[in-house]
Protein backbone atom coordinates (compact mmCIF):
# COMPACT_ATOMS: atom_id res chain seq x y z
CA UNK A 1 0.00 0.00 0.00
CA UNK A 2 1.59 3.32 -0.86
CA UNK A 3 1.74 6.13 1.71
CA UNK A 4 -0.50 8.78 1.08
CA UNK A 5 0.94 12.31 1.16
CA UNK A 6 0.04 14.50 3.82
CA UNK A 7 -2.48 16.40 1.44
CA UNK A 8 -4.25 13.52 1.46
CA UNK A 9 -4.24 12.97 5.07
CA UNK A 10 -5.32 16.33 6.02
CA UNK A 11 -7.23 17.82 2.80
CA UNK A 12 -5.97 21.48 1.77
CA UNK A 13 -9.12 22.74 2.47
CA UNK A 14 -9.26 21.48 5.67
CA UNK A 15 -5.84 23.01 6.08
CA UNK A 16 -6.97 26.08 5.56
CA UNK A 17 -10.05 26.21 7.34
CA UNK A 18 -8.04 25.11 10.43
CA UNK A 19 -5.32 27.95 10.10
CA UNK A 20 -8.39 30.35 9.49
CA UNK A 21 -10.36 29.25 12.82
CA UNK A 22 -7.02 29.24 14.74
CA UNK A 23 -6.39 33.19 13.35
CA UNK A 24 -9.96 34.06 14.23
CA UNK A 25 -10.70 31.92 17.81
CA UNK A 26 -8.46 31.02 21.04
CA UNK A 27 -8.54 27.60 21.37
CA UNK A 28 -10.38 25.88 24.01
CA UNK A 29 -7.97 25.77 26.76
CA UNK A 30 -9.03 24.29 30.65
CA UNK A 31 -6.98 26.72 32.31
CA UNK A 32 -7.57 30.24 30.25
CA UNK A 33 -7.19 32.68 32.81
CA UNK A 34 -10.04 34.78 31.13
CA UNK A 35 -12.58 31.87 31.63
CA UNK A 36 -14.53 32.13 34.63
CA UNK A 37 -14.42 28.88 36.86
CA UNK A 38 -17.62 27.13 36.95
CA UNK A 39 -18.36 27.74 40.77
CA UNK A 40 -17.79 30.21 43.44
CA UNK A 41 -15.49 29.46 46.45
CA UNK A 42 -17.23 29.63 49.71
CA UNK A 43 -16.05 29.03 53.21
CA UNK A 44 -15.80 25.38 54.90
CA UNK A 45 -18.40 26.23 57.85
CA UNK A 46 -20.92 27.61 55.39
CA UNK A 47 -20.81 25.29 52.20
CA UNK A 48 -23.88 26.63 50.36
CA UNK A 49 -26.97 24.27 49.93
CA UNK A 50 -30.68 25.00 48.99
CA UNK A 51 -31.70 25.76 51.90
CA UNK A 52 -29.15 28.14 52.74
CA UNK A 53 -29.27 29.54 49.04
CA UNK A 54 -33.13 29.28 49.79
CA UNK A 55 -33.44 31.29 53.06
CA UNK A 56 -30.59 34.00 51.44
CA UNK A 57 -33.01 35.01 49.03
CA UNK A 58 -35.40 35.72 50.97
CA UNK A 59 -33.37 37.73 53.29
CA UNK A 60 -32.48 39.14 50.33
CA UNK A 61 -35.35 40.34 49.23
CA UNK A 62 -37.03 41.42 52.49
CA UNK A 63 -37.31 44.96 53.12
CA UNK A 64 -38.09 44.11 56.66
CA UNK A 65 -34.48 43.85 57.32
CA UNK A 66 -34.01 47.97 56.96
CA UNK A 67 -34.91 49.97 59.74
CA UNK A 68 -37.93 51.02 58.16
CA UNK A 69 -39.49 48.24 56.22
CA UNK A 70 -38.95 49.67 53.11
CA UNK A 71 -35.75 48.92 51.19
CA UNK A 72 -33.78 45.66 50.78
CA UNK A 73 -30.50 44.54 49.46
CA UNK A 74 -32.17 44.05 46.46
CA UNK A 75 -33.07 47.71 46.61
CA UNK A 76 -29.90 49.05 45.57
CA UNK A 77 -29.03 45.72 43.75
CA UNK A 78 -31.32 45.34 41.59
CA UNK A 79 -31.16 42.22 39.60
CA UNK A 80 -32.71 44.06 37.06
CA UNK A 81 -29.99 46.62 36.63
CA UNK A 82 -27.17 44.34 36.30
CA UNK A 83 -27.65 44.01 40.15
CA UNK A 84 -27.17 47.42 41.00
CA UNK A 85 -29.34 50.45 40.68
CA UNK A 86 -28.74 52.60 37.49
CA UNK A 87 -28.11 55.36 39.52
CA UNK A 88 -24.60 57.63 39.80
CA UNK A 89 -24.63 57.47 43.38
CA UNK A 90 -26.97 55.07 46.07
CA UNK A 91 -29.46 56.10 47.42
CA UNK A 92 -30.03 55.34 51.36
CA UNK A 93 -32.10 55.94 54.17
CA UNK A 94 -34.76 58.00 53.85
CA UNK A 95 -34.01 59.10 50.38
CA UNK A 96 -30.77 60.54 51.08
CA UNK A 97 -28.18 60.71 48.00
CA UNK A 98 -24.80 58.64 49.20
CA UNK A 99 -21.71 59.07 48.12
CA UNK A 100 -20.64 55.76 46.40
CA UNK A 101 -22.38 54.36 43.53
CA UNK A 102 -23.92 50.97 44.04
CA UNK A 103 -21.38 48.31 42.79
CA UNK A 104 -22.59 45.53 41.38
CA UNK A 105 -22.90 42.49 43.04
CA UNK A 106 -22.36 40.12 40.00
CA UNK A 107 -19.05 37.75 40.84
CA UNK A 108 -18.07 39.30 43.73
CA UNK A 109 -17.87 35.65 45.48
CA UNK A 110 -15.12 35.17 43.65
CA UNK A 111 -12.97 38.33 45.25
CA UNK A 112 -11.12 38.51 48.29
CA UNK A 113 -12.29 41.58 49.35
CA UNK A 114 -15.22 43.70 49.55
CA UNK A 115 -16.67 47.32 49.07
CA UNK A 116 -15.07 49.89 47.31
CA UNK A 117 -12.68 50.46 49.96
CA UNK A 118 -12.14 47.34 50.72
CA UNK A 119 -12.92 47.29 54.37
CA UNK A 120 -14.99 44.30 54.30
CA UNK A 121 -13.25 40.79 53.92
CA UNK A 122 -15.64 38.11 52.93
CA UNK A 123 -19.11 38.06 52.01
CA UNK A 124 -20.27 37.39 55.28
CA UNK A 125 -18.88 40.19 56.73
CA UNK A 126 -19.73 42.24 53.83
CA UNK A 127 -23.24 41.39 54.17
CA UNK A 128 -24.37 42.84 57.59
CA UNK A 129 -22.65 46.33 56.78
CA UNK A 130 -25.21 47.74 54.54
CA UNK A 131 -27.72 46.80 56.87
CA UNK A 132 -26.75 48.36 60.17
CA UNK A 133 -24.98 51.10 58.20
CA UNK A 134 -26.74 54.51 59.57
CA UNK A 135 -27.05 55.82 55.80
CA UNK A 136 -28.44 52.55 54.48
CA UNK A 137 -30.74 50.09 55.74
CA UNK A 138 -29.99 52.20 59.07
CA UNK A 139 -31.22 48.78 60.87
CA UNK A 140 -29.36 47.68 64.33
CA UNK A 141 -28.55 44.44 64.23
CA UNK A 142 -29.93 43.20 67.25
CA UNK A 143 -33.39 44.98 66.23
CA UNK A 144 -33.07 42.88 62.89
CA UNK A 145 -32.59 39.65 64.98
CA UNK A 146 -35.73 40.56 66.95
CA UNK A 147 -37.55 41.73 64.05
CA UNK A 148 -36.77 38.30 62.22
CA UNK A 149 -37.72 36.44 65.44
CA UNK A 150 -41.19 37.95 65.14
CA UNK A 151 -41.92 36.54 61.59
CA UNK A 152 -42.89 33.05 62.63
CA UNK A 153 -42.70 31.78 58.89
CA UNK A 154 -38.58 32.38 59.38
CA UNK A 155 -38.10 29.67 62.21
CA UNK A 156 -38.16 26.91 59.90
CA UNK A 157 -36.51 28.02 57.38
CA UNK A 158 -33.44 29.06 59.44
CA UNK A 159 -33.72 25.40 61.39
CA UNK A 160 -33.84 23.76 57.45
CA UNK A 161 -30.69 25.83 56.87
CA UNK A 162 -28.39 26.13 59.82
CA UNK A 163 -30.14 23.47 62.44
CA UNK A 164 -29.92 24.26 65.62
CA UNK A 165 -28.15 27.72 64.95
CA UNK A 166 -31.43 30.01 65.22
CA UNK A 167 -31.82 33.22 63.85
CA UNK A 168 -28.92 35.19 64.56
CA UNK A 169 -26.47 37.99 62.62
CA UNK A 170 -24.44 35.18 61.96
CA UNK A 171 -27.21 32.97 60.33
CA UNK A 172 -28.25 35.95 58.10
CA UNK A 173 -24.99 37.17 57.09
CA UNK A 174 -24.10 33.16 56.08
CA UNK A 175 -27.58 32.59 53.88
CA UNK A 176 -27.15 35.99 52.22
CA UNK A 177 -23.80 35.09 51.40
CA UNK A 178 -25.03 32.21 50.27
CA UNK A 179 -27.05 33.54 48.07
CA UNK A 180 -24.51 36.05 46.59
CA UNK A 181 -22.73 32.92 45.83
CA UNK A 182 -25.31 32.35 43.08
CA UNK A 183 -25.05 35.68 41.34
CA UNK A 184 -22.52 34.49 38.70
CA UNK A 185 -22.26 35.73 35.06
CA UNK A 186 -23.53 33.84 32.33
CA UNK A 187 -21.55 33.18 29.57
CA UNK A 188 -20.91 35.69 27.35
CA UNK A 189 -19.79 36.21 23.42
CA UNK A 190 -16.33 36.94 24.87
CA UNK A 191 -16.34 33.70 27.06
CA UNK A 192 -17.84 31.34 23.68
CA UNK A 193 -14.95 33.28 21.52
CA UNK A 194 -12.23 32.05 24.05
CA UNK A 195 -13.77 28.51 23.91
CA UNK A 196 -13.29 28.49 19.96
CA UNK A 197 -16.54 29.67 18.82
CA UNK A 198 -14.76 32.08 16.24
CA UNK A 199 -17.51 33.73 15.03
CA UNK A 200 -18.99 34.59 18.80
CA UNK A 201 -17.50 38.33 18.32
CA UNK A 202 -16.92 40.31 15.90
CA UNK A 203 -13.77 41.95 14.13
CA UNK A 204 -13.80 44.92 16.09
CA UNK A 205 -14.32 43.79 19.39
CA UNK A 206 -11.64 41.26 18.64
CA UNK A 207 -9.49 44.52 17.96
CA UNK A 208 -10.61 45.38 21.24
CA UNK A 209 -9.46 42.69 23.05
CA UNK A 210 -6.00 43.47 21.60
CA UNK A 211 -6.04 46.68 22.94
CA UNK A 212 -7.26 45.81 26.28
CA UNK A 213 -4.55 43.71 26.83
CA UNK A 214 -2.02 45.69 24.81
CA UNK A 215 -1.55 49.53 23.73
CA UNK A 216 -4.77 50.87 26.18
CA UNK A 217 -3.36 49.03 29.20
CA UNK A 218 -6.78 48.02 30.97
CA UNK A 219 -5.67 44.56 31.81
CA UNK A 220 -2.88 45.45 34.02
CA UNK A 221 -5.91 46.11 36.75
CA UNK A 222 -8.88 44.54 34.92
CA UNK A 223 -7.17 41.01 35.08
CA UNK A 224 -8.72 37.69 35.06
CA UNK A 225 -11.68 35.87 34.20
CA UNK A 226 -13.45 38.82 36.45
CA UNK A 227 -11.09 41.52 35.04
CA UNK A 228 -10.24 42.68 38.42
CA UNK A 229 -7.23 42.59 40.44
CA UNK A 230 -8.93 42.95 43.48
CA UNK A 231 -6.45 46.02 44.07
CA UNK A 232 -6.47 49.25 44.39
CA UNK A 233 -6.24 52.86 42.42
CA UNK A 234 -6.65 56.32 42.46
CA UNK A 235 -7.71 56.63 38.38
CA UNK A 236 -8.21 60.05 38.50
CA UNK A 237 -12.00 60.65 38.72
CA UNK A 238 -12.89 64.44 39.68
CA UNK A 239 -15.05 64.08 42.47
CA UNK A 240 -16.27 67.41 44.84
CA UNK A 241 -16.66 64.91 47.21
CA UNK A 242 -12.91 64.58 48.21
CA UNK A 243 -13.55 61.33 49.09
CA UNK A 244 -10.53 59.54 50.35
CA UNK A 245 -11.20 55.88 49.70
CA UNK A 246 -9.24 53.41 50.27
CA UNK A 247 -6.61 55.61 52.75
CA UNK A 248 -9.89 55.15 55.75
CA UNK A 249 -8.44 51.85 55.56
CA UNK A 250 -4.83 51.98 54.59
CA UNK A 251 -3.35 55.36 55.85
CA UNK A 252 -1.32 55.05 53.36
CA UNK A 253 0.22 58.20 50.28
CA UNK A 254 -1.24 55.80 47.27
CA UNK A 255 -4.26 54.96 48.56
CA UNK A 256 -5.74 58.47 49.01
CA UNK A 257 -8.54 58.51 46.40
CA UNK A 258 -7.77 54.47 45.94
CA UNK A 259 -11.13 52.70 44.81
CA UNK A 260 -11.00 49.17 44.55
CA UNK A 261 -11.05 47.45 40.70
CA UNK A 262 -14.49 46.49 39.67
CA UNK A 263 -15.18 43.70 37.39
CA UNK A 264 -16.29 44.45 33.53
CA UNK A 265 -18.52 41.46 33.52
CA UNK A 266 -21.98 42.49 32.89
CA UNK A 267 -20.49 45.94 32.24
CA UNK A 268 -23.13 46.80 29.48
CA UNK A 269 -25.69 46.72 32.16
CA UNK A 270 -24.22 48.22 35.33
CA UNK A 271 -23.70 51.71 34.27
CA UNK A 272 -23.04 54.74 35.27
CA UNK A 273 -19.60 54.10 35.86
CA UNK A 274 -17.05 54.95 38.00
CA UNK A 275 -17.58 54.94 41.70
CA UNK A 276 -18.75 58.01 41.87
CA UNK A 277 -21.62 57.19 38.57
CA UNK A 278 -19.03 60.42 36.48
CA UNK A 279 -19.99 58.53 33.28
CA UNK A 280 -22.74 57.18 31.69
CA UNK A 281 -21.25 55.59 28.93
CA UNK A 282 -18.07 53.30 28.36
CA UNK A 283 -17.24 55.52 25.54
CA UNK A 284 -17.32 58.29 28.17
CA UNK A 285 -14.68 55.44 30.68
CA UNK A 286 -12.74 54.80 27.51
CA UNK A 287 -12.44 58.73 27.07
CA UNK A 288 -11.23 59.12 30.51
CA UNK A 289 -8.25 56.96 30.44
CA UNK A 290 -7.41 57.82 26.83
CA UNK A 291 -6.52 61.22 28.62
CA UNK A 292 -4.64 59.75 31.61
CA UNK A 293 -7.55 60.74 34.21
CA UNK A 294 -8.42 64.17 34.83
CA UNK A 295 -7.74 64.86 38.32
CA UNK A 296 -3.90 63.87 38.89
CA UNK A 297 -3.36 64.65 42.44
CA UNK A 298 -2.33 61.30 43.84
CA UNK A 299 -2.84 59.81 40.23
CA UNK A 300 -1.84 55.66 40.38
CA UNK A 301 1.74 55.80 38.42
CA UNK A 302 0.04 53.04 35.91
CA UNK A 303 -2.29 55.91 34.48
CA UNK A 304 -0.97 57.78 30.74
CA UNK A 305 -2.40 59.48 28.59
CA UNK A 306 -2.92 56.77 25.38
CA UNK A 307 -3.48 58.37 22.34
CA UNK A 308 -5.93 55.80 20.69
CA UNK A 309 -7.82 56.50 17.68
CA UNK A 310 -11.56 56.92 17.43
CA UNK A 311 -11.47 53.36 16.03
CA UNK A 312 -9.60 51.79 18.51
CA UNK A 313 -11.94 53.41 21.24
CA UNK A 314 -14.49 52.12 19.38
CA UNK A 315 -12.73 48.92 19.54
CA UNK A 316 -12.62 48.97 23.41
CA UNK A 317 -16.43 49.61 23.56
CA UNK A 318 -16.76 46.46 21.65
CA UNK A 319 -15.19 44.17 23.38
CA UNK A 320 -16.06 45.31 27.16
CA UNK A 321 -20.12 44.96 25.56
CA UNK A 322 -18.88 41.54 24.38
CA UNK A 323 -18.46 40.67 28.24
CA UNK A 324 -22.07 40.64 29.08
CA UNK A 325 -24.08 37.41 29.43
CA UNK A 326 -27.67 36.59 28.42
CA UNK A 327 -29.85 37.24 31.23
CA UNK A 328 -30.43 34.66 34.11
CA UNK A 329 -33.96 33.79 35.66
CA UNK A 330 -34.10 35.37 38.89
CA UNK A 331 -36.79 34.70 40.95
CA UNK A 332 -38.54 37.10 43.40
CA UNK A 333 -39.37 34.58 46.53
CA UNK A 334 -42.69 34.88 48.70
CA UNK A 335 -41.59 36.07 51.93
CA UNK A 336 -42.79 34.49 55.03
CA UNK A 337 -45.44 35.94 57.22
CA UNK B 1 52.44 28.59 76.44
CA UNK B 2 49.27 28.21 78.26
CA UNK B 3 49.56 31.79 79.94
CA UNK B 4 49.56 32.94 76.46
CA UNK B 5 46.00 31.46 75.51
CA UNK B 6 44.43 32.13 78.44
CA UNK B 7 45.78 35.94 77.15
CA UNK B 8 44.69 35.57 73.69
CA UNK B 9 40.88 33.82 74.17
CA UNK B 10 39.79 37.22 76.38
CA UNK B 11 41.68 38.97 74.05
CA UNK B 12 39.49 37.56 70.98
CA UNK B 13 36.42 37.66 72.91
CA UNK B 14 36.74 41.24 73.57
CA UNK B 15 37.63 41.47 69.44
CA UNK B 16 34.35 39.87 68.32
CA UNK B 17 32.13 41.80 70.29
CA UNK B 18 33.93 44.91 69.41
CA UNK B 19 33.76 43.87 65.45
CA UNK B 20 30.40 45.04 63.81
CA UNK B 21 28.29 41.96 62.96
CA UNK B 22 28.04 41.57 59.03
CA UNK B 23 24.77 43.04 57.39
CA UNK B 24 23.66 41.29 54.31
CA UNK B 25 21.32 42.06 51.80
CA UNK B 26 17.95 40.05 51.44
CA UNK B 27 16.31 40.66 47.91
CA UNK B 28 12.26 39.75 47.26
CA UNK B 29 11.03 39.87 44.06
CA UNK B 30 7.23 40.97 43.41
CA UNK B 31 6.14 38.49 40.44
CA UNK B 32 2.28 37.65 39.25
CA UNK B 33 0.77 39.66 41.82
CA UNK B 34 2.88 37.39 44.53
CA UNK B 35 6.12 38.16 46.67
CA UNK B 36 8.40 35.44 46.22
CA UNK B 37 9.08 34.20 49.01
CA UNK B 38 6.56 34.01 51.88
CA UNK B 39 8.98 34.42 54.44
CA UNK B 40 12.59 36.11 55.00
CA UNK B 41 14.78 35.27 58.32
CA UNK B 42 16.84 38.24 58.57
CA UNK B 43 18.91 40.08 61.78
CA UNK B 44 18.73 43.81 62.78
CA UNK B 45 21.23 45.71 60.31
CA UNK B 46 20.33 43.52 57.02
CA UNK B 47 18.65 45.24 54.24
CA UNK B 48 15.67 43.95 52.18
CA UNK B 49 15.41 44.88 48.74
CA UNK B 50 12.20 44.79 47.59
CA UNK B 51 12.68 44.44 43.50
CA UNK B 52 9.50 44.82 41.02
CA UNK B 53 9.43 42.09 38.35
CA UNK B 54 5.86 42.78 36.99
CA UNK B 55 4.74 44.78 34.29
CA UNK B 56 2.47 46.98 36.85
CA UNK B 57 3.18 49.02 39.78
CA UNK B 58 3.53 47.85 43.26
CA UNK B 59 3.48 49.29 46.60
CA UNK B 60 5.18 47.58 49.30
CA UNK B 61 4.56 48.47 53.28
CA UNK B 62 4.43 47.14 56.68
CA UNK B 63 1.94 48.71 59.23
CA UNK B 64 3.72 46.54 61.54
CA UNK B 65 4.30 47.69 65.00
CA UNK B 66 7.85 46.22 65.51
CA UNK B 67 8.76 48.46 62.59
CA UNK B 68 6.43 50.84 59.65
CA UNK B 69 7.51 51.61 56.12
CA UNK B 70 5.58 52.68 52.92
CA UNK B 71 8.15 52.13 50.01
CA UNK B 72 5.37 54.00 47.76
CA UNK B 73 4.56 52.94 44.17
CA UNK B 74 7.09 52.05 41.89
CA UNK B 75 7.40 50.39 38.29
CA UNK B 76 8.91 47.32 36.84
CA UNK B 77 12.59 46.83 37.32
CA UNK B 78 12.71 49.71 40.01
CA UNK B 79 14.46 47.95 43.62
CA UNK B 80 13.49 50.06 46.48
CA UNK B 81 14.53 48.64 50.34
CA UNK B 82 13.92 49.03 53.85
CA UNK B 83 16.67 48.29 56.77
CA UNK B 84 15.70 46.58 59.29
CA UNK B 85 16.12 48.28 62.73
CA UNK B 86 13.84 46.03 65.48
CA UNK B 87 13.57 42.60 66.35
CA UNK B 88 10.08 40.90 66.06
CA UNK B 89 8.25 40.05 62.90
CA UNK B 90 7.07 42.12 60.06
CA UNK B 91 4.58 41.63 58.54
CA UNK B 92 4.61 42.95 54.92
CA UNK B 93 1.83 43.71 52.16
CA UNK B 94 0.94 45.42 48.72
CA UNK B 95 -0.93 48.54 49.13
CA UNK B 96 -2.72 48.73 46.10
CA UNK B 97 -2.81 44.21 45.92
CA UNK B 98 -4.00 43.42 49.57
CA UNK B 99 -3.78 39.31 48.86
CA UNK B 100 0.00 40.10 48.20
CA UNK B 101 1.07 39.00 52.01
CA UNK B 102 4.73 38.16 53.35
CA UNK B 103 6.69 38.07 56.54
CA UNK B 104 10.00 39.27 57.82
CA UNK B 105 11.37 37.07 61.01
CA UNK B 106 14.36 39.97 62.36
CA UNK B 107 16.27 38.80 65.02
CA UNK B 108 19.34 40.19 66.88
Amino acid sequence: MPARSSTQRFPLPLALLFCLLLMGAVVANESDPWLRPASAPAPADNLPNDARIALGEMLFFDPRLSRKANMSCASCHNPALGWSDGLPTATGFDMQTLARATPTIINTAFNPIQMWDGRKGTLEEQALGPIEAGGEMNMPLPEMVTRLKSIHGYAPKFEQAYPGLGISEITVARAIASYERTVLSTESPFDRWRKGEAQAIGDSARRGFELFTGKANCAICHMGYNFTDNGFHNIGVQDSAADVGRFAQRPLKSMRGAFKTPTLRDIALTGPYMRNGAYRTLMEVVEHYDRGGDDKTNLDINMTPLNLSPAEKADLVAFMESLTGAPRDVRVPVLPH
Amino acid sequence: MNSRIRFLVPALMLLSTALPVHADNHTVSQVKKSFSVPVVKAKIGDTIEFRNDDDFAHNVFSLSDSQSFDLGSYKKGEVRSVKLATEGVIEVECAIHPDMKMKIEVKK
